[in-house]
């Protein structure tokens, strides 16, 4: 880290350009705009927009990602469609859902939900197929009722799996949040990069990405460490 | 506790050429300990998942008592087939839909009250076997199917397992069936022991074991009503 530093500081005052600020400089644009509140407004802003489209695509994902994996027929039948949706570009869904839906709130989740969406439906869907069906007969002669066995035998089983897709989906999710912000939002990190952006203003650009990857960094270790922790303990 | 009829006129996967089982008929009493002995591959775990109703593709029936339905069941599998995130004691808790004070009892019988908070996966096979038997007589079934439990555990701890199950058994008696193709583990536990076909699965004989339960740890009785059983039954010979 300490080197990295070194390094930046060294090459912003040999280039001495705008396009590479100091790291002092950076550090003093943070500070200013933490202190006006500018920074965490719209940092807030886009953390409340990733919560809100993230919980919708898990949720959902799951949901449909076990149904799948565990009926071939409807499988079979929605195989196709998910190819296309995981295939389709961020950006088409992201226009499309604002000239459908207007430049709104729900409809820049929804455009999130929609890229996050498919890719859920997979990850989850590949772990029903590999759950234990030795387990799963063993809770059907003990009687066990269709949540019991998802609560108890199925969902331990694909915790991996929900695992995964939570650390992609949110770096998914933050590649487009910011993008569907940029488009038709008037605040957020997206808005904020695209205005730093016309303003040439690199040291403001860097200080977001500063912001934003420290936040990142205490989502893994606040959350999904602990979460891996607690799930894994019974393992040798 | 009742009786319990079994039927079974046909069952044929569908990709085999000729039925697994035809025109087999149990009947279970009461807290009876039964053996079914039978070449390997000839269908007896196809036998118990249809009497745990995890198979329904078959024609016949199953009466307990008077009435057309699945017994209830304690199913203790070839492999224990323990939830590897729950405890001991969480794994039997979790089939059981009352009270939980028979558990403390049944760990106490079958020596596991020391490792009752381990997870399973830090067990020994003969430690994880007598849990799934513990998980079986804990909701207390109308029917107790084991399926050749011991098969991959080592002699000495096979024969300690058998001795705490027949302890528990008689603790808590219940109706069993209990599969295996071993004659001597058939002779040591059972109070009828048997005999089954290769496919189409058929009884070729039942024996009564007439060694009182006070003689079963002795090998010599068992070796010897061994001997006395092949030479007066030609006919299981081909079965072992």
């Amino acid at each position: 880290m300490l080197a990295f530093l070194a390094i930046w500081q060294g090459l912003a005052v040999y280039l001495n350009s705008n396009t590479l600020p100091t790291p002092e400089a950076v550090a003093h644009v943070f500070w200013q705009g933490c202190v006006s509140g500018q920074l965490p407004f719209h940092l807030g802003v886009t953390l409340l927009r990733l919560v809100a489209s993230f919980t919708i695509a898990m949720l959902l994902g799951c949901a449909i990602g076990i149904v799948l994996g565990r009926n071939k027929k409807l499988d079979a039948f929605f195989d196709n469609w998910l190819v296309i949706f995981l295939n389709v570009p961020a950006l088409v869904t992201i226009i499309l859902c604002y000239v459908w839906f207007g430049l709104v709130e729900s409809a820049a989740i929804l455009a999130v939900v929609i890229n996050k969406l498919p890719n859920v439906i997979v990850t989850i869907r590949e772990g029903t197929r590999t759950l234990d069906q030795d387990l799963l007969e063993m809770a059907r002669c003990y009687r066990f009722g269709k949540r019991k066995t998802l609560v108890h035998v199925i969902w331990p089983q694909l915790h991996p799996f929900v695992m995964g897709a939570t650390r992609s989906g949110l770096a998914l999710i933050w590649k487009i949040i910011l993008v569907v912000e940029l488009l038709g939002r008037s605040n957020g990190m997206g808005y904020q990069l695209h205005l730093f952006f016309q303003l040439f203003d690199v040291a403001n650009i860097l200080a977001y990405t500063i912001a934003f990857v420290a936040v990142i960094q205490l989502i893994e270790l606040l959350v999904l460490k602990p979460l891996d922790k607690k799930a894994m303990r019974w393992r040798r | 506790m009742t009786d319990i009829q079994i039927n079974i006129k046909n069952k044929t996967y569908p990709t085999a050429a000729k039925p697994t089982i035809a025109n087999l008929k149990l009947s279970l009493n009461s807290e009876e300990f039964i053996c079914l002995v039978g070449p390997s591959g000839c269908g007896k775990t196809t036998l118990l998942n249809i009497i745990a109703g995890l198979d329904n593709d078959y024609d016949g029936e199953i009466l307990v008592g008077q009435q057309h339905t699945h017994p209830k069941i304690g199913y203790v599998f070839q492999n224990p087939r323990l939830l590897p995130w729950r405890t001991v004691r969480e794994n039997i808790e979790l089939v059981l839909d009352g009270p939980v004070d028979v558990v403390d009892a049944l760990l106490e019988v079958m020596q596991l009250a020391q490792s009752q908070h381990a997870y399973p996966e830090r067990l020994s096979l003969g430690m994880s076997r007598r849990v799934s038997i513990i998980r079986a007589f804990a909701v207390d079934p109308e029917v107790l199917l084991m399926d050749e439990p011991f098969v991959s555990l080592d002699a000495p701890t096979a024969r300690q397992v058998r001795e705490l199950l027949v302890k528990l058994w008689q603790q808590r008696p219940h109706t069993v069936l209990f599969v295996t193709h071993d004659l001597r583990e058939a002779i040591a536990l059972a109070d009828r022991l048997i005999f089954l076909s290769a496919a189409p699965m058929q009884v070729v004989s039942e024996i009564v074991v007439p060694i009182s339960r006070s003689e079963r740890h002795s090998e010599l009785a068992i070796e010897s009503f061994r001997q006395q059983l092949l030479q007066n039954h030609p006919e299981i010979k081909q079965l072992l």
